[in-house]
């Protein structure tokens, strides 16, 4: 077959479109696929989704030997080709040549870890008995050797029929012999399936199989592997329906008849004849000494899911990552809003003012700005969930967490990324998606933004320091309610979806608990790499367009000359102060006063820029020392027209009311981004964006009558 | 009959039938589950479920009420593992 690589850019070589092979990696969950991935492919590779679900889709190329680019596609890790999730499906898809946009492979790589053999070779044999041409790569074979296994890789080779390549990923081991076999193996056949059935049973598996090869219901090759899913465990009638209808239907069922009266049943018959076949197999290539398995891993476990221990380590190392966030990050954060403001004073130092001036300086580089400040935080965070899980501790969390997330109807895997977003709930929602369950994963996504995240931390922290009378124990107090609001509400909120949009019986998971391992750094930094990226493209499209959106919104149109010589804000001018003013009705059950209105507007691109547009709208200088000044002149803010005319504006009844509506609002264009691009439809984004408004906005009247009847 | 979610930490058995969702039959079944295997409780999670398990030197996690559906065979002493 011809083809573009599928890297063009990376890869100029392979535009004349001559002999460029891919590659899929296929393995299981913690077999070292991510770490020979990265070897094969350097950093040159391109993280995507594939078309209509949220399963992401990792592709990069290499050159081998002869100069030849080889792409490399990164399939999800499963630990079945059966398609009984989307990871699996896509799997399925790719192998069997079905995916749209991805061309059939010419070689699979299976990977498989040497350290369990026997379950990695279960998905291996499911590949090859596709027929689609199958490699092994045999990893961890470090690890195997420390552990006393010795594989026998000739006689492995030998009884399975298709090739082994040992390869240690982590020391580039074995590369350019697996790069030569790759090369070599490409394009011819595999063995298809090794393990049979009674002759009266394979004969009607034979019928289906010939039925689906003469009507090209499926690739030559994989038509057997095909009528052996057909007849058993994926034989639903949508399947068969789709594979040929009722002259298949017929074959099927003349099939299962053959099964039943052998005494088997049709959704397991597979399963146990494939392990039945590849058991004796593995007992005679693998040697294992006895008596030292896992025992250094076991004996870490034994303290890190200890009854007590555990709990309390996982709390210390949240507080350290946490304090790392929220105090270390915060160097970096700084380096970046200098450079921002640099770049600010630059671009307005060459220019004369004017409205093109704002633009840039305030629209595109303030609006920006506000949100790359994030970046470190990002980077931070996604350098200790990719130590979490490169060294197989996340899936302990679960374990241990699992118990207490399960009340509020959730699995242990959403725990990291609920915690993920009281630093942001962009890496939160990105961190979802190591959750296989669908509903599970949504239910996560939609309570997310509700975790304090620290761009709310700056409103908390005017408000708190400006309204909250009392000693400073009274403000961290406060400080602490508010956070603890949002993870209350959340977890209402999700109870309720549980029993309402996201209903249905959950598959119960089973989690793999790997053994602990060393951190591989490059595939830590890999993957915050790729994570980062997502977060700044966020911030190079959507949060651009919004950010000059929004202050075009506050910049037209201008005041006329006296007015501005009078010394009023142009903001009030503006349409932005339009829409404040128009907002009155909704505002003012709140208490809250156009000028609320306009900043609650502008901190749609991202929450801290509230502050500065109370800054702006009440020409104070927000950065900085700035802070002190804007509280006090909000203290002393009193509205100039209505009822209340001469009374101060922000009373504490009004402080807290805007500090609940914080809370609660989703106030925030990355996040919805985020969640348009991770469900793959509007629906959810604005579902999101509307129940958390709602919330938001009775949550703070609630808040406000409440204090006002207290007295406040 | 016993169940797996009956074992306690140390305990071991020999599987005699995976019942329960046939979701999660099949992956078990497809994790190395099957009738006959050997398999041993290493321990409940901190908060009592779910629980820890060893088969064929693998080790999973299941929800104790997916354990229940667990039938085995359990064996006498507080077992090693196979080797």
């Amino acid at each position: 077959m011809v083809r573009e690589s599928l890297l063009a850019d990376a890869a100029p070589q392979s535009l004349h479109h001559q002999g460029t092979l891919l590659v899929a990696l296929a393995g299981n969950p913690n077999t070292g696929k991510t770490t020979l991935f990265n070897s094969l492919t350097g950093l040159r590779h391109k993280v995507g989704n594939y078309p209509g679900v949220t399963v992401e889709k990792k592709m990069g190329a290499y050159r081998d030997g002869d100069g030849a680019v080889v792409d490399v596609l990164d399939l999800p890790g499963t630990y079945s080709l059966t398609a009984r999730s989307p990871d699996e499906e896509i799997a399925r898809r790719v192998v069997l040549g079905e995916m749209e946009n991805v061309p059939r492979p010419d070689l699979v790589v299976a990977v498989v870890d040497a350290t369990n053999i026997e379950r990695n070779l279960f998905l291996a044999a499911q590949v090859f008995e596709t027929g689609i041409p199958t490699l092994i790569a045999l990893t961890m074979m470090d690890v195997a050797a420390d552990e006393g296994i010795a594989v026998d890789v000739a006689a492995l080779e030998k009884e399975l029929g298709v090739p082994v390549v040992p390869v240690i990923a982590t020391r580039s081991v074995g590369l350019a012999e697996l790069k030569r076999r790759i090369a070599k193996s490409a394009r011819h056949a595999a063995r298809g399936r090794g393990w049979a059935l009674e002759a009266r049973i394979e004969r009607e598996i034979a019928e289906v199989a010939r039925r689906l090869r003469d009507r090209h219901l499926a690739p030559p090759e994989s038509c057997d592997a095909e009528a052996i899913r057909l007849v058993g465990i994926e034989g639903t009638p949508q399947r068969i329906a789709a594979r040929g209808g009722a002259e298949v239907d017929q074959a099927v069922s003349a099939a299962r008849d053959a099964l039943t009266r052998a005494g088997f049943e049709s959704d397991t018959f597979e399963t146990e004849r494939r392990y039945g076949w590849l058991r004796p197999i593995a007992a005679r290539c693998v040697r294992r000494a006895a008596g030292c398995r896992r025992t250094v891993s076991a004996r870490v476990d034994g303290v890190l899911t200890h009854r007590v221990g555990g709990p309390a380590l996982f709390l210390g190392l949240l507080a350290f990552i946490f304090q790392a966030i929220f105090a270390w990050a915060t160097v970096p954060m700084g380096w970046i809003e200098s450079l921002v403001g640099g770049i600010g004073s630059v671009v307005a130092s060459l220019m004369p003012a004017g409205a093109l001036q704002s633009l840039l300086v305030d629209g595109v580089v303030g609006g920006v700005g506000s949100v790359v400040v994030f970046l470190p935080q990002i980077l931070f965070l996604f350098f200790f969930i990719g130590l979490m899980e490169d060294t197989g501790y996340m899936a302990r969390v679960a374990f241990m967490m699992d118990r207490v997330m399960r009340n509020v109807g959730l699995h242990g895997k959403s725990c990291i990324p609920l915690l993920s977003s009281f630093a942001c709930a962009v890496p939160g929602i990105l961190a979802t998606r190591t959750m296989e369950n669908r509903r599970d994963r949504l239910v996560t996504i939609l309570i997310a933004p509700l975790m304090s995240c620290s761009a709310r931390l700056p409103i908390y922290t005017l408000f708190i320091a400006a309204f909250i009378p009392g000693s400073s124990l009274v403000k961290a107090g406060v400080m602490t309610g508010l956070y603890l609001l949002g993870v209350v509400v959340a977890i209402g909120v999700a109870l309720v979806l549980k029993r309402t949009l996201a209903r249905g019986e959950s598959v119960p998971l089973v989690l793999e608990l790997p053994p602990y391992r060393w951190p591989r750094l490059r595939t830590v930094m890999v993957q915050m790499g790729d994570r980062s990226r997502l977060f700044l493209k966020n911030a190079g499209t959507v949060i651009l367009a919004s950010s000059v959106i929004l202050w075009a919104l506050s910049y037209y149109p201008r005041p006329p000359q006296e007015l501005a010589a009078a010394g009023a804000s142009p903001v009030e001018h503006s349409f932005a102060g339009k829409i404040g003013h128009a907002m009155s009705p909704v505002l003012d059950p709140l208490g809250f006063d156009w000028r609320i209105g306009v900043g609650i507007l502008l901190s749609f691109a991202a929450r801290e820029v509230f502050v500065s547009a109370m800054g702006t709208i009440y020409n104070v200088d927000a950065t900085g020392e700035g802070t002190g000044a804007l509280a006090a002149r909000l203290q002393s803010a009193v509205w100039e027209s209505g009822p209340h005319l001469g009374q101060p504006i922000f009373t504490l009844s009004v402080a807290i009311a805007l500090l609940v509506f914080y809370v609660l609002s989703c106030q925030c264009v990355s996040t919805l981004a985020v969640v348009r691009r991770e469900t793959n439809s509007w629906r959810w984004p604005v579902f999101l964006f509307g129940y958390m408004t709602v919330l938001a906005y009775s949550g703070a009247w609630v808040a406000g009558r409440v204090t006002s009847l207290a007295g406040g | 009959m016993k169940t797996l979610a009956d074992l306690r930490p140390g305990e071991a058995g020999v599987i005699v039938k995976v019942g329960g969702d046939p979701d999660l039959r099949l992956r078990l079944m497809q994790m190395g589950l099957l009738a006959g295997e050997h398999i041993q409780v290493v321990r409940y999670a901190p908060f009592g479920d779910p629980l820890e398990i060893e088969v064929r030197g693998g080790h999973l996690s299941l929800r104790k009420e997916n354990a229940r559906e667990i039938l085995i065979e359990p064996l006498p002493g507080a077992s090693a593992t196979r080797g």
